[in-house]
């Protein structure tokens, strides 16, 4: 244990070791979207989820596209794609904006996956439908309003 | 225990297209019964991984907010016609599923 430590402290090796750590479920990873905690799906609102998943001050960015339609007669099924253009994205997380927990779905992409995703989600009311995207250790953002006509959360 | 899923995978040119269809109530915990106006306990899946060739791909956290029967798209780079997807997923009961295509 004590040799890990000053393995990660040494700076160099650190990233591997650190890599290693999370790995071994020593350390959390924090600023990784990939794995968000699950307190994050629990967050009430957008901030709080945003705060959960270690995500501040997302950037707006014109390379994220979200298909989703404009209105949505059936808010328990709404079909949602996003597809990212920054290069080196690691995750897609979405998030409807009004929903009782906003934050959706989180995807960790590695392995060649391409940045896309194609799902269906649930909307309680006509709101934004955001996705924030990991990139080079950077987040970004982009969002569509989407408009409900029967909610899909209540009953 | 869970009934099955259904996955295809087909090469689009050098990238493969991932088609799952989970089957899985996706309850959230908030919606209420309609004749015993007592609430439904949470029921969703909350982790989906999937694979090619061994090599991890995805990593996914799932919530309530992902609709019935999820059905989930990706697509992956590099892979070869006749390699192997498999896709996981985990539900908030500890229960679990699996399913493998052959990508054609």
């Amino acid at each position: 244990m004590n040799a890990l430590r000053r393995n990660v402290l040494k700076g160099a090796a650190g990233a591997g070791t650190v890599a290693m750590a999370v790995a071994a479920g020593l350390l959390k990873p924090t600023q990784a979207l990939a794995g968000v905690p699950r307190s994050a799906f629990e967050a009430k609102n957008v901030g709080d989820a945003l705060k959960n998943m270690s995500v501040s001050a997302p950037a707006d960015s014109k390379d994220i596209t979200i298909k989703a339609p404009d209105i949505a007669e059936n808010g328990a099924v709404v079909p949602v794609e996003v597809t990212s253009g920054i290069p080196g994205t690691t995750a897609i997380a979405i998030l409807a904006e009004k929903n009782a927990t906003p934050l959706v779905a989180d995807f960790g992409l590695m392995g060649g996956a391409e940045a896309y995703i194609s799902t269906r989600i649930k909307m309680g009311q006509t709101s934004l439908v955001r996705a924030v995207v990991m990139a080079g250790g950077k987040a970004y953002t982009a969002a569509k309003e989407v408009k409900v006509t029967i909610g899909g959360c209540g009953g | 225990m869970a009934e099955p899923m259904r996955i295809r995978a087909t090469m689009a040119g050098d990238v493969a297209d991932v088609k799952v269809l989970m089957n899985h109530p996706m309850e959230t915990g908030l919606r209420k019964d309609a004749k015993t106006g007592q609430l439904v306990p949470a029921h969703y899946i909350t982790d989906v991984t999937a694979t090619v060739n061994g090599a991890q791909v995805l990593d996914a956290g799932l919530s309530g907010g992902i609709s019935k029967n999820p059905y989930l798209g990706f697509r992956v780079k590099g892979p070869k016609k006749g390699d192997k997807v498999v896709v996981n997923w985990t539900d908030n009961k500890g229960d679990k599923n699996s399913a493998e295509a052959i990508i054609g």
